[in-house]
């Protein structure tokens, strides 16, 4: 464990030799990044596996002191970050190896590789920060390479939108971030966990100021996680390409909000209402999200709705008290979501680029491999029991109604619904009926570097649940907060008949899709028609982009025409009074140099006749 | 030599120097100006030539000053007036108003 600081060096070091030589390896640069990528894997599994029998262990040194404060710079081996290693370093390694496959014949292949070692870098710096400065640097950096990778295709209007889009986005939510953390460094006088945690648990800190910076470091995670009000990039995002949707925007870098809430769990468990903001905005954003995703046609867009839905639905757990449930969800969700997203790569891969699902259907005889793993996919995170999804959201609403919040608790049911009823009938669309695109016969199963992360994320997908079930005991929910009491028991119990009714729900809007696009005896207009009122709000997102355009971005539009208008006609104004002034004297100054000498030796004389005078009118002293 | 006042002297130095000046100044002729001040130059030699006679202590220290005075200054001239031809040839004038290339 001391040399897990290792672990992120490995994609530092891919980043920079792809990032020199990248050019003149081309396509063999794949090697390069796969190979540091199953270095850092390896090392996680084994501080996995140490940190199960050895305490935590803790590394840092002085980076700056400035009068009296130390700032320090480490890394910390938790139960959580061990956890977040192994998640990432995997999902990493697996997405390095698929995108081998998938951006085969791309022209900037080095460079796709050389982003994903930076980000992987960061997204690993980040989560063996022992202290909220180093976390902040590297949660920039990731939100680096999400911009970079984002705008990859940057030749693409929509892309380069997007990438902007992400970026701005989050950094709104970077700025509360960074608010919160500089005001908990004011209160605490340091930036490290342990010592924070300390100062909130000794009551050092007032109530209302452990709620705002709560709520304000919350405001980062919204910002990165996609949670509502900010949830609109994430969507966006997915004009990436379709392996970065999976490492960036499924299962890594928008987890890292979740991931910040809970490795600042103590601190919010101090204040009820930064836990109630929490439980309020994730169970939101789950149905919100979901309800977007029942009527959106793009593959990729379903699943990114789907994304920050069940991203909502960690927070929720998170806002519950649920600290288990709600880390247990990110790890399964990393598997399945993982996976949904390169099995949905792998069609558009088959299709050729067409991400409509109403031009797809009928996959299914085609993709021998893609479709049983999409299947499998689909089934986790819909929550259909004995699968990991299943176990994981049990868990989630567990833990929502031992934290007491009936109505919420009824939110996450129905948002449970949804999440089963989208996927299902994205699966039915895609893979059942006929082929509705054009050119059938160039379809085709996808190489086996790509197949191959596809299914080891299945079986991870299928097994990741039993590490914590209320059958077969809660080994993981009791390592997690082993030592740490306060983060809560490492098991929530609820009744039976929430299990029973998790299962009811999600296996009923599994039933419902099957009538609507499976077996098709219900009509696709049932509700709400194509142009039907309830449709086209959904279609459109709830207007919400457009709400911002209107409001947000007019209002700053206003704002920034007024500050033109001051520069243009102020500031420049004052500046060229400044200038002409300065010309006109030297233009003055020009007309003296006229080149002949005799006036010069004229005016030295009479300036030295002038000198003299004084001189003789003074005697030599100036008074 | 004697009854002759150092005022006298000066006198007839101020007025080389104010005619050098004049000439100086206000010629177009560049040789002219040459001269001028060649004439300014050896006013100031008369100053301490007389000065060295009559002045607080005298010495024959002026006189010989005087003289290395007198050599480079004549090195000067021939300087002065080397460039002068090359002026003329590249410009064909030696109309000093016309010389003007350093302007603004």
């Amino acid at each position: 464990m001391e040399n897990a600081w290792l672990i992120p060096l490995f994609p530092l070091v891919s980043f920079v030799i792809l990032l020199l030589i990248g050019k003149q390896l081309k396509e063999r640069s794949a090697y390069v990044g796969i190979l540091a990528t199953f270095v850092s894997l390896v090392f996680s599994i084994v501080v996995l596996f140490q940190r199960f029998f050895e305490p935590t262990y803790s590394a840092k040194f002085n980076w700056l002191t400035i009068g009296d404060l130390h700032i320090t710079a480490g890394f910390e081996v938790n139960q959580l970050n061990a956890l977040m290693l192994f998640i990432v370093s995997l999902v990493s390694f697996l997405v390095h190896t698929y995108s081998k496959g998938y951006m085969h014949g791309d022209e900037r292949f080095s460079v796709f590789y050389v982003y994903l070692g930076l980000f992987t870098f960061a997204m690993l710096g980040l989560v063996i920060s022992p202290n909220l400065l180093q976390t902040y640097i590297f949660w920039e950096l990731v939100g680096l390479g999400s911009f970079l990778l984002i705008g990859f295709y940057f030749y693409k209007e929509e892309a380069k939108a997007a990438a902007k889009k992400a970026f701005i986005m989050t950094r709104i939510g970077d700025v509360g971030l960074f608010i919160g953390m500089i005001l908990l460094f004011w209160q605490t006088k340091s930036f490290e966990y342990s010592e924070i945690f300390k100062a909130v648990n000794a009551g050092q800190v007032s109530g209302t100021m452990i709620t705002l910076t709560a709520i304000l470091i919350f405001v980062g995670a919204v910002g990165k996680s996609g949670q509502f009000p900010l949830h609109s990039w994430l969507p966006d995002a997915m004009e990436g390409p379709t392996p970065v949707s999976a490492l960036i925007h499924a299962a890594t870098m928008v987890a890292a909000g979740v991931y910040l809430v809970a490795a600042l769990f103590p601190l919010f468990l101090a204040s009820k209402t930064a836990l109630l903001t929490i439980a309020i905005i994730g169970a939101f954003t789950a149905i919100f999200a979901a309800s977007i995703g029942l009527v959106q046609t793009d593959i990729k867009r379903v699943l990114a709705y789907s994304t920050v839905s069940q991203l909502g639905y960690m927070m929720f757990a998170l806002g519950s008290a649920g600290y288990v449930a709600g880390v247990f969800h990110l790890m399964t969700h990393a598997f399945f979501k993982a996976l949904l997203f390169l099995a949905a790569g792998s069609v558009i891969h088959a299709v050729g680029g067409n991400q409509d699902i109403e031009k797809m259907g009928g996959l299914w005889k085609k993709l021998k491999l893609t479709g049983p793993l999409f299947l499998i996919g689909t089934l986790a995170i819909s929550g259909v029991p004995l699968l990991s999804g299943f176990f994981s959201k049990d868990e989630i609403l567990a833990a929502a109604w031992e934290g007491g919040h009936p109505i919420l608790f009824l939110l996450a049911l129905i948002a449970a619904f949804f999440t089963a009823f989208y996927m299902f009938r994205l699966f039915f669309l895609v893979f059942t009926g006929e082929f509705r695109g054009k050119d059938e016969k160039h379809v085709h199963e996808s190489p086996g570097s790509m197949t191959f992360p596809m299914i080891v994320l299945g079986v991870l997908a299928i097994v990741g649940g039993y590490v914590n079930t209320p059958w077969f005991g809660s080994y993981l929910g009791d390592w997690l907060v082993q030592g740490n009491a306060k983060l809560g028991s490492g098991h929530a119990e609820g009744p039976v008949w929430i299990q029973l009714a998790a299962t009811l729900f999600s296996l009923g809007g599994s039933f419902f899709a099957w009538l609507i696009y499976g077996k098709r005896s219900v009509s696709r207009d049932w509700l709400s028609g194509k142009g039907g009122i309830l449709h086209t709000i959904l279609l459109n997102k709830y207007y919400i982009d457009e709400f911002y355009q209107m409001t947000i971005v007019a209002i700053s539009k206003g704002i920034s025409y007024l500050f033109r208008f001051i520069d243009v006609f102020l500031v420049e104004g004052l500046v060229k009074l400044v200038t002409s002034i300065i010309q006109g004297l030297g233009k003055l100054g020009a007309k003296l140099q006229s080149g002949q000498v005799q006036t010069y030796g004229a005016v030295a004389f009479l300036g030295l006749a002038v000198l003299v005078v004084i001189f003789a009118l003074t005697g030599g002293y100036l008074r | 030599m004697s009854s002759v006042p150092a005022s006298a002297f000066l006198a007839l130095a101020l007025i080389l120097f104010c005619i050098g000046l004049y000439g100086a100044l206000t010629k177009r002729n560049t040789v002219i100006v040459l001269i001028s001040i060649e004439l300014m130059l050896n006013a100031v030699n008369i100053n301490l030539v007389t000065f060295s006679k009559y002045g607080l202590n005298p010495s024959i220290t002026g006189q010989v000053f005087t003289l290395f005075a007198m050599a480079v200054g004549a090195a000067e001239a021939a300087v002065g007036l080397a460039i002068l031809m090359s002026v003329y040839r590249n410009k064909k004038t030696v109309h000093i108003d016309e010389m003007d290339e350093m302007k603004n």
